[in-house]
C-alpha cells in the first residue's frame, strides 16, 4: 500500500458525467493514434484529418451521403442492444441483413412487371421475415444444443453469403444483364422513396428513427427491457425472479434478426435498387462498434452510428484524394473501439490517489 | 480411384490443416488460462502479411518468420493491456482486434499484391505443428507450470490465494496464442498460398475458434478437430472439381454448415461443456476490493 502511485478501486455509485466522457476520450485518442499513423505513412497529418473526416460532409450531397450509411448502422445496432444488453452475441448481424435482402429483394424480382402501392410494405415484411429467420437459427441452437451462438451466428454469415451468390448467379439473374452477376433493377414502386429531390437519403432513415424511438420505450418502460437489462446484469438475479431465459434469448435474436434485415432490404429497395453480391460494406460486422460506442443507449446510437459512418465517406475520399487504401476505415473502427473499452475501466473503477481506505 | 491419387488428396488435406492446427492450439492455450481471444483472424493476417513483407524486402525465410511471430506478439500484448489491466470486455476487445487486424494487413499489403515470392517447403511446418500439439500437451499435464496455468483458468481466486501470478500467467499465456496465430499467417503467405492477398486467411481464424470448442479444451483433440475440417475443405474442392451437378456454392457452404453441425453435437451435451470449459472463461481478475 503506497501513498503516491494511483490504484483502481471499484466505484460504488454510477457517475453520469463519467458515461458521457468516455465516448469523447475515445474519439480523441483514436484521432491522435490516427494522425501518428497519417504522418508515419508519410501524409501531412492535418490535411489527412481533414480529408477524412471534414471534407465528406462539407456539401449538403455529402451530408446525405452521411445519412445513408448511418441508416442501416444506427438500425442494426439499436437491434444489436437487445442481444447486448442480455449479454448475447449475435455477431451474424451481417447474415441477417443478407437474409433480409434476399427475401425482401425476391418480393421485388418476383414482382417485376407488377407495380402497386402494396409491393414496398410487402418487401419491408418480408426483409423482416428474412433476418427474423435467419437469427432464429442461432437463438433454437443456443436454448435447445447449447452451442455457442458467437459461432454459430458468425458461420450463417457465410452461408447467407454464398446463397446470395448462387441466386445472382443462377435463377435470379438479370436476363438482359450480359454476363454480370445481378439481378433484374427493382421497379419504381419497389424502391425506398427519396427524401429530398436528388438527394440519396431515403425512407428508411424515418423507419429507422420510428424503431429507436419504439426501443427507447421498450429499454426504459417495459418489462421485457427490464427483464433483458436484469439477464445481463446478473443471470442469478433473472433467474431468481422467475424470468424465462430461453425466451429472452429468442425474442433478443429474433428482434435483432429482424431489425438487420430490414436494414437489408433498406439497402437493396433504397440506394442499390437491385441485388448483387456486394450490398453491404460489412454494415453487419460495424454495428457492433456502434452499438458498443453508443453504449447501447438509443441516443448514444444515433450519435454513433453518425461517427461510424464518418469512417467510411472519409475512408472513401482517403482513397481518391490520398491514395489510402479504404481499409484505413477498419483500422480507425478497431482503435475507436480499443480506446472506448479502455476508457469504461473510468465507468465501473475509479482512478484514487493516496491509500485505499 | 489409385493409390498416387489418394495419397496426394492426403498431402493436401496435412498441407491445408497446419495452419488450422498452429491457430487453435495457440488459442487453446489462451483459452485454459480463462482468457477468450476472438482475435485470432485478425491476427493471422497481420502475421501474414508482414511475413510476406518482410520476405519480399530482406528476403529472408528465417526473418519474415521472426518479423511475423513479433507482430503476433505486439497485437496480443495490446490485447492482454486491455483485458488484463483495463478489465474490458473479452468478446469486444477480442472482435475490435480482428476488424484492426483486416484494416492493418490491407494498409501494409497494399504495395505486395501480386508481388512474386518463391514459397517455401511445408513439410517442415507441417512436422511442427504435431510437435507443438504434444508439446502443449505435456506441458498441461505433466509440468507444474501447466498445471499452474490451468488452475489460473479454472479459478483465479484460488491460484491467486495460493500465491501465483494470475495476470502473468495469463500474460504469457495470451503471447503464446498471439505466436501461434501469427505463425499460422506466415504459414499461409509463405508456404501454402505464396502470396499476399487482403483476407487471405479467409475465416480459417473464426474456425480455429470452434475447433477450440470442438476439442473440449484437450490438446490431442485439437489435431481431430482440425482435420475434421480441413478433410472437409479439401472433399468439397475435390467434389466440386469431379464435376457433379450442384453449383459450386453449395460445395462452399460446406466447412460452414460442417462447423454448425460438429458444434451442435459436441454442445448438446451440457455438462460435458461445463465440465470441460476452463470455468473463469471471459471473466476478468480483479485483485482489489
Amino acid at each position: 500500500m503506497n501513498f503516491f502511485l494511483p490504484s483502481i478501486v471499484l466505484r460504488t455509485q454510477n457517475s453520469s458525467s463519467v458515461n458521457f466522457l468516455v465516448p469523447l476520450i475515445a474519439i480523441v485518442f483514436t484521432l491522435l493514434t490516427g494522425s501518428l499513423i497519417f504522418s508515419l505513412l508519410g501524409f501531412d497529418p492535418i490535411y489527412s484529418l481533414y480529408t477524412f473526416f471534414i471534407s465528406p460532409i462539407s456539401s449538403l450531397y455529402g451530408f446525405s451521403e452521411l445519412l445513408v450509411k448511418a441508416t442501416p448502422l444506427a438500425l442494426i445496432a439499436i437491434g444489436l442492444s437487445y442481444c447486448f444488453k442480455n449479454n448475447i452475441y449475435n455477431i451474424g448481424a451481417e447474415g441477417q441483413l443478407t437474409m433480409g435482402a434476399i427475401f425482401g429483394g425476391g418480393v421485388a424480382i418476383y414482382f417485376y412487371n407488377v407495380e402497386g402501392f402494396w409491393l414496398l410494405p410487402l418487401m419491408l415484411l418480408a426483409g423482416v421475415l428474412g433476418g427474423s429467420l435467419w437469427a432464429l437459427i442461432p437463438a433454437l441452437l443456443k436454448t435447445k444444443f447449447n452451442t455457442n451462438e458467437i459461432l454459430t451466428s458468425l458461420m450463417l454469415v457465410y452461408v447467407a453469403t454464398f446463397i446470395l451468390d448462387y441466386l445472382v448467379v443462377g435463377p435470379w439473374k438479370d436476363p438482359s444483364g450480359f454476363s454480370y452477376p445481378k439481378s433484374r433493377p427493382f421497379n419504381e414502386s419497389a424502391r425506398m422513396p427519396e427524401l429530398f429531390n436528388g438527394l440519396r437519403v431515403h425512407f428508411g432513415l424515418v423507419i429507422t428513427l420510428i424503431l429507436i424511438f419504439i426501443s427507447w420505450f421498450i429499454f426504459s418502460k417495459t418489462i421485457f427491457g427490464f427483464q433483458l437489462k436484469v439477464s445481463g446484469l446478473s443471470i442469478k438475479a433473472a433467474r431468481f425472479a422467475g424470468f424465462n431465459q430461453n425466451k429472452l434469448i429468442i425474442s433478443a435474436f429474433i428482434i435483432c434478426g429482424g431489425f438487420a434485415g430490414l436494414a437489408g432490404l433498406g439497402e437493396v429497395s433504397g440506394p442499390i435498387g437491385l441485388l448483387y453480391r456486394d450490398i453491404s460494406p460489412n454494415y453487419g460486422f460495424t454495428a457492433i462498434i456502434v452499438a458498443f460506442l453508443g453504449r447501447l443507449h438509443p441516443i448514444g446510437i444515433i450519435f454513433s452510428s453518425l461517427i461510424i459512418a464518418l469512417t467510411y465517406l472519409g475512408a472513401e475520399d482517403a482513397q481518391i484524394f490520398l491514395q489510402i487504401p479504404s481499409a484505413v476505415g477498419f483500422i480507425f473502427q478497431g482503435l475507436l473501439l480499443f480506446y472506448l473499452l479502455g476508457a469504461e475501466l473510468l465507468i465501473n473503477y475509479k482512478i484514487q490517489f493516496g491509500k485505499i481506505s | 480411384m489409385n493409390l498416387d491419387f489418394i495419397i496426394g488428396i492426403l498431402e493436401i488435406i496435412l498441407i491445408a490443416t497446419t495452419p488450422l492446427v498452429f491457430a487453435a492450439i495457440g488459442e487453446l492455450v489462451t483459452e485454459k488460462s480463462g482468457v477468450l481471444n476472438l482475435g485470432v483472424e485478425g491476427m493471422m493476417l497481420v502475421g501474414a502479411v508482414s511475413a510476406f513483407v518482410t520476405l519480399v524486402i530482406s528476403g529472408s525465410y528465417f526473418l519474415a518468420f521472426l518479423i511475423s511471430i513479433f507482430s503476433g506478439i505486439l497485437m496480443s500484448g495490446m490485447f492482454a493491456i486491455l483485458v488484463l489491466y483495463l478489465m474490458t470486455n473479452q468478446i469486444a476487445t477480442g472482435l475490435a482486434l480482428t476488424i484492426f487486424g483486416i484494416g492493418l494487413s490491407s494498409m501494409i499489403g497494399k504495395k505486395y499484391i501480386g508481388t512474386p515470392i518463391d514459397g517455401l517447403s511445408p513439410w517442415f511446418f507441417v512436422l511442427i505443428s504435431f510437435v507443438i500439439v504434444f508439446i502443449v500437451s505435456y506441458f498441461f499435464y505433466k509440468t507444474k507450470s501447466g498445471l499452474i496455468l490451468r488452475a489460473v483458468g479454472e479459478s483465479h481466486n484460488a491460484a491467486h490465494a495460493l500465491g501465483y501470478n494470475v495476470i502473468k500467467v495469463r500474460f504469457i499465456a495470451i503471447i503464446f496464442g498471439g505466436s501461434m496465430c501469427a505463425l499460422a499467417g506466415s504459414y499461409i503467405s509463405i508456404c501454402y498460398a505464396p502470396m499476399w492477398q487482403e483476407g487471405m486467411t479467409a475465416e480459417r481464424g473464426w474456425i480455429a475458434l470452434a475447433i477450440v470448442v470442438f476439442s473440449t479444451w484437450k490438446p490431442e483433440r485439437i489435431l481431430i478437430g482440425a482435420y475434421i475440417f480441413g478433410g472437409v475443405t479439401i472433399l468439397q474442392m475435390n467434389l466440386q472439381a469431379l464435376g457433379i451437378r450442384i453449383p459450386g456454392q453449395f460445395f462452399n457452404m460446406a466447412p460452414y454448415v460442417a462447423t454448425i453441425i460438429v458444434l451442435i453435437f459436441i454442445s448438446s451435451n451440457k455438462l460435458r461443456i461445463k465440465l470441460s470449459a476452463p470455468a473463469s472463461l471471459t471473466i476478468p481478475f480483479f485483485k482489489g476490493k
